[in-house]
C-alpha cells in the first residue's frame, strides 16, 4: 500500500507532468484562461489517464513485449516496435468510445467535457504516461496508481495556472510579453515551486 | 527554386515560427534541450517526420473520406516515427536512451498534426514536403537558441567541448545550475518571444482590460 502511495505522490508532484515533465503545454497553454474551463479539462485528462494507461499496459504486457505472445504459441514474437502505433490508437479509440458513451449515459457531463475531449488525443501528457509507463515497465496495479496520479498532477497544474492567469489579465504586462510571454514566465516560476516537492518520498 | 517555393520554406522560420507565434509543439522544445547534441537529433527526427507526413498525407489526400481523416493521419505520422525511433534506436543508442519517451512524442507533437491538417491537406505533395521542412527548421531555430543557452551557461560547455572552464575543473566560470532544470527553459522561451514580439509589433496580442489613463482632471468634481 505504502508503494503505491509514494508511487501516487511522486506523480503528482515530484514529476508532475506540465510543470517537471513538460508535456501537455499546447493545452496546458491554451486552455488555462478561465478556471472553470481548466477544471473540465483537468477531470477530463483525469479520466482518461486513469483508463489509457492501465489499458494500454494490458495491451503492452499480453501482446506486444518480447515473448508475450506465448499464450498464443508465437513464443519467438516480439512486437514492442509496433508500441506507437498501438498506444495513439488505444488512447484515440477510447476518447471516442468514452465520448459516446458520455454522449448517451451522461449527458450533464457530457456538456460539460465535450469539446476537450477530442483536445486530449493529441495531449502529450497522455502519450506521455503511457510511454513512461512502459520504459519503467510498471505492473497493472502500479499502472492504475500512475496514471491516476499523472492526470491529478496535470490537472493541478492547469487550474493553478488559470487561477494565476485570471488575476494576471488585468495587470499591466509589457507589449511584447503580453499574452504568450507571460504565460511562460509564469510557468516557470510555478515550476520553481514545484522544484521544492523534488525528493519528496513516503 | 521558384519564389514561392522558397516563401513557403523561409516564412515558418521566422515569421510564423511554430513554437514563438503558434505555440505548437513546445513539449518538446523544453525538455530535450538541456544538451545540445541531443537537441540537434530531436530537431533531425523532428523535421524527417513532420516533411515527409506533410509529403505522404498530401499525396493521399484526395483519397481520404473526411470523417477519417484524423486516424489516417495519425497512423501515417506514427508509422513514421516508428521508423525514426528504430534508426535512433540502431544507430545512437546512447541518444536514443537520453531522448528516452519524447520520440514517441513527436507523434502527439502539434506541429506534425497542424501542418498536414492545415496545408498538406490542401496542397500539392512538392510545397507540402517544402513546408514541413520549414516548419522543422522553424521549430529547430528555436530549439537550438535555447539547447544553446542551457548547454552553454548550465555546464560550461557545447556539444559536451568545454567552452567555458568551471570553477569544479578549476577554471573561472560558475556554472548556473539552475539553466539545466525545469523553469530555465520556460524563462529562455518566455524571453525569446519577447525578444521576437518587440522585432515583429504586429504579432503583439491585445490587451484585454486596457488600463484607462487617470481621468482625475476632467471627470473629477
Amino acid at each position: 500500500m505504502e508503494h503505491y502511495l509514494s508511487l501516487f505522490v511522486s506523480a503528482v508532484f515530484v514529476e508532475n507532468m506540465a510543470l517537471m515533465l513538460f508535456l501537455g503545454m499546447c493545452t496546458f497553454l491554451a486552455v488555462s484562461k478561465k478556471v472553470d474551463t481548466a477544471i473540465g479539462l483537468g477531470v477530463a485528462v483525469v479520466v482518461v489517464q486513469a483508463i489509457t494507461v492501465p489499458v494500454n499496459n494490458l495491451i503492452f504486457n499480453y501482446l506486444l513485449k518480447d515473448g508475450a505472445l506465448a499464450w498464443a504459441g508465437l513464443s519467438e514474437m516480439d512486437l514492442s516496435f509496433l508500441g506507437f502505433l498501438c498506444y495513439i490508437g488505444v488512447i484515440a479509440g477510447i476518447v471516442q468510445i468514452l465520448e459516446m458513451f458520455l454522449d448517451k449515459f451522461v449527458p450533464a457531463l457530457y456538456n460539460a467535457l465535450g469539446i476537450f475531449l477530442p483536445l486530449i488525443t493529441v495531449n502529450c501528457a497522455i502519450m506521455g504516461a503511457s510511454l513512461f509507463m512502459v520504459e519503467r515497465s510498471y505492473t497493472f496495479p502500479e499502472s492504475v496508481v500512475y496514471g491516476v496520479g499523472a492526470g491529478v498532477g496535470w490537472a493541478l497544474a492547469i487550474v493553478l495556472m488559470a487561477g494565476i492567469r485570471e488575476k494576471l489579465k488585468y495587470s499591466d504586462v509589457p507589449q511584447g510579453l503580453r499574452g504568450l510571454g507571460i504565460t511562460f514566465i509564469t510557468t516557470g516560476l510555478m515550476s520553481l515551486g514545484f522544484m521544492s516537492f523534488s525528493g519528496l518520498t513516503l | 527554386m521558384s519564389e514561392m517555393s522558397k516563401t513557403i520554406l523561409i516564412k515558418p522560420i521566422f515569421k510564423e515560427n511554430p513554437i514563438a507565434l503558434q505555440i505548437l509543439g513546445v513539449c518538446s522544445a523544453l525538455a530535450v534541450t538541456t544538451s545540445l547534441q541531443v537537441t540537434l537529433v530531436m530537431c533531425i527526427a523532428l523535421t524527417t517526420v513532420t516533411a515527409f507526413s506533410n509529403l505522404f498525407i498530401s499525396m493521399l489526400r484526395n483519397n481520404m473520406p473526411g470523417s477519417i481523416r484524423i486516424i489516417i493521419q495519425m497512423t501515417v505520422i506514427a508509422s513514421l516515427v516508428i521508423l525514426v525511433d528504430q534508426i535512433l534506436k540502431a544507430y545512437a543508442y546512447e541518444i536514443s536512451k537520453q531522448l528516452s519517451v519524447f520520440v514517441g512524442l513527436i507523434i502527439t507533437n502539434c506541429i506534425v498534426m497542424g501542418r498536414a491538417e492545415a496545408f498538406a491537406m490542401k496542397n500539392p505533395p512538392i510545397p507540402s514536403f517544402l513546408d514541413g521542412i520549414g516548419n522543422g527548421l522553424g521549430y529547430s531555430l528555436v530549439l537550438i537558441i535555447v539547447g544553446t543557452l542551457r548547454e552553454l551557461f548550465g555546464a560550461g560547455t557545447l556539444f559536451g567541448i568545454t567552452i567555458l572552464p568551471t570553477v569544479a575543473n578549476g577554471g573561472w566560470y560558475q556554472p548556473n545550475g539552475l539553466m539545466l532544470l525545469a523553469p530555465s527553459a520556460f524563462f529562455i522561451i518566455g524571453f525569446f518571444i519577447w525578444i521576437l514580439r518587440e522585432r515583429n509589433v504586429e504579432q503583439i496580442e491585445k490587451n484585454e482590460f486596457p488600463m484607462s489613463a487617470h481621468t482625475a482632471e476632467k471627470g473629477a468634481h
